[in-house]
């Protein structure tokens, strides 16, 4: 399989940077397609921002279930999710993914 | 997919759908929408008159930093006549509290307001930081949450400003509400859904404008209005905050994203079936208004998941109760159903209950009397008892000693604070 990737951004506010290094935004060259030759889509991403890009150990702080925590917004080019399929939705180069959590306090 | 269009402009790309309907609004039709919500719920509730004084309780999380955001917005657009200060409680915990202190100063200046900031270190002598040095981050919260309770009203106070708001949103009294129901505490449910708590006799009233305002939407009105809040988990949050209320809120939502409101609707019709001797609502004026509980359980007030109920206070509602008892007698609502329900939760309550029935029926006008908020006698603050608990957690402190008549217990009240430490607890098991 060719190894074509796509630029996309991925931002985490509202409490979940402190589970992605403190880092607030991340540019990622994620692949286009799936191990099974399929388009990435947003679920895809969840796991793989799990796997790759989540160093810390509390994973559960960022999905539950294997899916988004409840309590934790996703906007898709600030968009929410909901309208654009949620986690279906297939991602396009230079799309701004941003995870809000409405969990933590002030 | 095709982007779909705001149902209210019909020009604009659709970026929010809204959970209380699932109406599908553009970024600037969501904030006017937004904004004439709030702008209905106080001109709906008479929440302000024009010339008040009204501190903002600021924490520079979403909640408050959106209130403060939107009220500048809407006393400068409606002419509310407002005079806005904000109101910070340093509770003196380092790497927390000086971090979001840091954003209120922020919002001072972005919205134009004053700022004060009241410390635990000059109102009790104490800071966090000292208090779990001594007791140990067992319980801590509950020494947080009734100070801060008793800060807010004391800042209040040295502002000579009458009227807290506070950031509790739907989430919050949902929570609240589900709670109160879990606990079989029906007057607490009751008062736990006013939106004001506190009239014009009280010397500090506390309300809450957000009430009906969904979390998920204050944070994406922070968002798309790109306000500066902070979001942060306190360094002493416990471990007892396990599978909170908030998780099964939240799933709610999940499921059926009306369900918050759907409760808090729910709450409110309970609230009016439980008569005013029980909770201090009055049905006559307005459902909406109820006396203050001066220690502020009822809000839950910023308390980190404190539940300092004791056992003076939970003999005057039964006390309180059992007159209600006979009183409703003759109204047509089957009211004593409803509250041997209720006792029917505490077996406790269930022994005491043929002492104080005589009680009250003997002396009514003083057990009335005892009902009414008082002073403390020791510090002059507002209190529903003789000694307020500040004072009384203070005197253990001062001896070096934590006072375990009060404990954390397990339970958690809502508050803004406090309900992120449900999941980091939950997460850090």
């Amino acid at each position: 399989m060719a190894s074509e990737t796509i630029p996309i951004t991925v931002e985490f506010t509202g409490g979940l940077e402190m589970l992605f290094a403190d880092q607030r935004k991340h540019s990622l060259s994620v692949p286009a397609k799936d191990e099974r030759g399929q388009a990435v889509t947003v679920g895809w991403l969840v796991h793989y921002l799990c796997v790759e890009v989540m160093k810390d150990p509390r994973k559960e702080m960022f999905v539950l279930d294997g899916h988004v925590r409840p309590g934790i917004l996703v906007l898709i080019n600030d968009a929410d999710w909901e309208l654009e399929g949620e986690a279906s939705y297939a991602l396009q180069a230079r799309d701004n993914i941003l995870f809000v959590s409405t969990l933590h306090g002030g | 997919m095709a982007p779909a269009l705001c149902a209210i402009c019909k020009v604009s790309r659709a970026l929010i759908i809204r959970p209380k309907n699932h109406q599908k609004l553009c970024k600037a039709c969501f904030i006017a929408v937004f904004e004439a919500e709030i702008h209905h719920t106080i001109t709906s509730t008479s929440l302000f008159s024009p010339g008040d004084r009204i501190a903002i309780g600021a924490s520079g999380g979403k909640d408050s930093t959106v209130l403060a955001s939107v009220l500048k917005t809407l006393n400068e657009r409606y002419n509310y006549g407002l005079d806005l200060v904000l109101l910070s409680i340093d509770e003196g915990i380092k790497g927390y509290r000086d971090d979001s202190l840091e954003t209120v100063k922020r919002n001072a200046v972005q919205y134009d307001m004053p700022l004060k900031i009241v410390g635990y270190a000059e109102l009790y002598g104490w800071t966090m930081d000292q208090v779990v040095e001594t007791i140990g981050k067992k319980g801590n919260c509950t020494y947080c949450g009734v100070f801060r309770r008793q800060a807010l009203d004391r800042g209040a106070k040295m502002l000579g400003i009458k009227h807290v708001v506070t950031g509790h949103n739907a989430d919050d009294v949902a929570e609240t509400i589900l709670m109160n129901l879990l606990r079989g505490d029906l007057p607490r449910l009751a008062r736990s859904t006013s939106i004001v708590t506190g009239d014009e006799t009280s010397e500090v009233r506390r309300s809450k404008p957000l009430k009906y305002a969904y979390e998920k939407e204050i944070v994406l009105y922070a968002h798309h209005k790109k306000l500066d809040y902070f979001s942060t988990e306190c360094i002493y949050s416990p471990e007892a905050f396990r599978g909170s209320a908030r998780s099964l809120i939240k799933n709610l939502e999940r499921v059926r994203p009306s369900a918050i409101l759907d409760v808090v609707r729910s709450g409110e019709d309970m609230a009016r079936l439980v008569p005013e001797e029980v909770t201090g609502v009055s049905h006559c004026k307005s459902q909406k208004t109820s006396l203050s509980s001066a220690d502020g359980e009822d809000q839950g007030a910023g308390g980190c998941g404190t539940n300092g109920r004791n056992s003076g206070g939970e003999m005057a509602e039964m006390e309180k109760k059992l007159q209600q008892d006979e009183e409703a007698a003759g109204r047509e609502i089957d009211i004593s159903a409803l509250s041997n329900n209720a006792n029917g939760q505490r077996h406790d309550r269930i022994e005491t209950k043929p002492e104080p029935r005589k009680a009250a029926k003997k002396d009514v006008g003083r057990k009335l009397v005892r009902q009414t908020l008082g002073t403390c006698r020791r510090c002059g603050y507002m209190s529903s008892q003789e000694i307020c608990k500040a004072c009384m957690l203070l005197e253990g402190l001062n001896k070096n000693r934590p006072n375990m008549q009060i404990e954390v217990d397990g339970e958690e009240e809502s508050s803004s604070l406090r309900k992120g430490m449900g999941e980091m607890a939950l997460a850090a098991g």
